[in-house]
């Protein structure tokens, strides 16, 4: 939901990194405010993924030039676990398995973490099942999940839902979903779509970094940005998204590309 | 200089051997002097010897300690903390004596469970069939010197077709130091027949001593074993153990082996798939700290067609110890369809520890499925920012993933009292404050 008084949360500008001495960012300009939902698309390559792990603090990847304020904060200022704690949170899109973590015993780790942060209450294991127990009702989770270990042997629909089950015990600020659609059936697709959907709420921001229009006939964007080569090249509303999916990401380069200034979300 | 050394050893521990009565010389007294003249033949392996390369055992042939002949009276409150919840069956061996009082085989739920002296009366033949004959001692010296020394074993016969649901628990405790003890197990599994076992190293001394254990498995058709082998000696002493397991047709053998303790230590374990559709499952984890070094040699040998054999093994390594794993697989020829897979992961702490891992495959015939692999390194990076990216702090993200490193294996023992026990130990042993 677009509320141009709303605070504003995420303020990239001139964003330009590398990973292994490649740039693969080279100007990325984006502002996002509570409430509001942005969809990130782009090809294979464009650098869209590699925006969601900067996002995150990912180490591999080399910040440059540009500047990243969360929440009145200098993003690059603090640790991956840092800006956990402070409320970004990336599903990523491939969940690393961790064999011999019990799923039940990560997911408490990582609450009681962040509840401390906040100054709020930790979970024993017993509260915290009940707890982790309704959260996972949100997502058609079967409680067995709890005992395996962190994401191993599970699919990739199981994964994803595993991942959207760590955003609503988290609680973030801005939730970034880095091609969570992928890999999905329509029945999980719709599943973790309504997840994310009630998880939303008018202090939050989502950015749905996609390659395919599908997932945003569950979730509707505010915003839809394309990357192209490092850059965001157009933004416009939620119907850029159907255009794209009609005429392939070619037709935004056969464009006269006015539309790519002017507009900043 | 090293053969001198290594001679004067067995020479010790061959003069401190009482030679069987001529008028006593049973079927048991002639295993005993066979092996003793095998031992005459032997010479204890160093490092020029392929199969101990990596394994220096030069400071155990500076302790030749005599064998037990005694142990010393044991409460049950002494070691009632090593008992297992949800075993009912237990066999307890003090400096390798049997103690009744310690044992319980009351319940044995079918099974014939005892010491060797208590069972040889009404079941002298099945035990002779197989006692000393499946680990061979002719070309293996501690097998030999364990044979020679034989006085008593913790004997299981598994009659055909009788399960035991809970846990057999061999307890061996070692309670004297510069004492050598020759723990000894045999296991007849009889067709169709199901049991699990527990295989427990424990001591109340911290001065050096040796153990040298060897055990046997025979498992007739379609019989399930789980074995669960934990060596917890402490930090001075040697141990030197022999497993050897054979499989019938269609019959399963799974088990997990723990180490943990001891200067130097070095587990042989031997399967042999000798039955069509045998399987067996071989996981391992070792974790040493400090000076430890653990050698686990493993032989899975496919001998018949349709044999399936699966094995993780885990080395954690701390400090300056030295983790060896040499794994070995061989598929005889007619071993058609064999399905096998052996992955070795290893996992250094410091710099100044050491792994050295062999996986070593022997195929002599085509139609075969085998998978190996071996890593050696640090914690995986993507993993450590998994889970910051969920707030972890980096030291428990690290202790984390260290902990489920070693979790992964103590997660494959199903009985949950030892399960939990096990995962305390690994968790005080990985966790860095």
């Amino acid at each position: 939901m677009i509320d141009q008084n709303s605070k504003t949360l995420l303020e990239v500008r001139g964003l330009h990194a590398n990973v292994s001495g490649i740039e693969i960012l080279k100007g990325v300009d984006l502002t996002v405010r509570s409430g509001e939902i942005h969809a990130i698309m782009g090809i294979n390559g464009s650098g869209k993924s590699t925006f969601a792990k900067i996002l995150a603090g990912h180490p591999a990847y080399e910040v440059t030039a540009g500047t990243i304020i969360f929440n009145d904060r200098n993003l690059f200022d603090l640790d991956p676990e840092e800006r956990a704690r402070a409320g970004v949170f990336l599903a990523f899109q491939y969940p690393i398995e961790i064999p011999g973590v019990a799923n039940n015993q990560f997911l408490r780790l990582a609450y009681n973490t962040v509840q401390s942060q906040r100054g709020k209450e930790e979970l024993d294991p017993l509260e915290f099942d009940d707890f982790v127990r309704e959260k996972m009702k949100l997502l058609e989770m079967s409680p067995d999940f709890l005992d395996r270990s962190v994401n191993e042997g599970f699919s990739g629909g199981e994964k994803k839902r595993n991942e959207i089950l760590q955003m609503a015990l988290l609680e973030p600020k801005l939730a970034i979903l880095d091609e969570t659609d992928s890999g999905l059936d329509i029945d999980a697709l719709r599943i973790v779509a309504n997840g994310v959907n009630q998880l939303t709420n008018k202090d939050n921001a989502t950015i749905l970094v996609t390659h395919y229009q599908r997932l945003l006939d569950y979730i509707v964007p505010d915003y839809v940005h394309v990357m192209e080569s490092g850059r965001i090249i157009k933004t416009s509303g939620k119907e850029l998204a159907k255009e794209l999916e009609a005429h392939g990401y070619d037709w935004i380069n056969a464009d006269d590309g006015c539309s790519t200034t002017g507009v900043r979300a | 200089m090293n053969t001198m050394i290594s001679n004067g050893y067995l020479e010790n521990l061959i003069r401190s051997w009482q030679k069987p009565a001529a008028a006593s010389l049973s079927w048991f007294d002639q295993l005993r002097a066979n092996a003793m003249d095998n031992v005459n033949t032997l010479r204890m392996p160093t490092t020029h010897d392929e199969e101990w390369r990596f394994t220096d055992i030069s400071p155990l042939s500076r302790l030749p300690y005599p064998a037990a002949y005694a142990a010393p009276q044991l409460q049950s409150s002494d070691i009632k903390h090593c008992y297992l919840a949800e075993a009912i069956c237990r066999l307890v061996f003090v400096d390798g004596q049997y103690a009744p009082d310690l044992s319980n085989i009351s319940n044995n739920a079918g099974a014939i469970i005892g010491n060797l002296s208590s069972l040889v009366a009404a079941h002298g033949d099945t035990i002779a069939r197989y006692l000393g004959q499946l680990a061979e001692f002719q070309n293996d010296v501690f097998t030999a010197l364990n044979t020679a020394f034989l006085h008593d074993s913790a004997c299981i016969i598994i009659p055909q077709n009788v399960s035991v649901t809970t846990p057999i628990h061999l307890l061996f405790i070692t309670t004297q130091k510069e004492i050598t003890s020759y723990p000894r197990c045999l296991l007849i599994a009889e067709s169709g027949s199901n049991a699990t076992v527990v295989e427990d190293y424990v001591t109340t001394e911290e001065a050096a001593y040796v153990t040298n254990s060897v055990v046997e498995m025979n498992l007739a058709d379609t019989a399930h074993v789980s074995h669960i082998r934990i060596q917890r000696d402490n930090q001075q002493a040697f141990h030197i153990g022999n497993c050897t397991v054979s499989l019938a047709q269609a019959s399963q053998y799974y088990s997990v082996s723990i180490t943990l303790g001891a200067y130097i230590s070095r587990y042989n374990l031997n399967v042999t798939l000798a039955g069509e559709g045998a399987e067996c499952t071989t996981d391992g984890l070792v974790l040493i700290s400090g000076r430890q070094l653990a050698d686990t040699h493993t032989f899975i040998d496919h001998v018949k067609p349709h044999g399936k054999s699966r094995q993780l093994h885990k080395c954690i390594v701390d400090g300056m110890a030295h983790g060896v794993f040499n794994g070995k697989i061989m598929v005889r020829p007619h071993a058609q369809l064999t399905d096998s897979s052996q992955l070795s992961r290893n996992l250094l702490l410091t710099n100044k520890a050491r792994i050295d891992t062999k996986p070593q495959l022997e195929i002599f015939t085509d139609d075969v499925k085998c998978a190996h692999g071996a890593t050696v390194g640090q914690l995986d990076k993507e993993e450590i920012f998994y889970l910051k990216s969920r707030g972890l702090s980096d030291l428990t993200a690290r202790n984390l993933l260290t902990y489920a490193f070693g979790g992964e294996v103590i997660d494959r023992i199903s009985i949950s009292s030892l399960k939990r026990e096990l995962e305390e130990i690994v968790l005080a042993r990985t966790q860095i404050s």
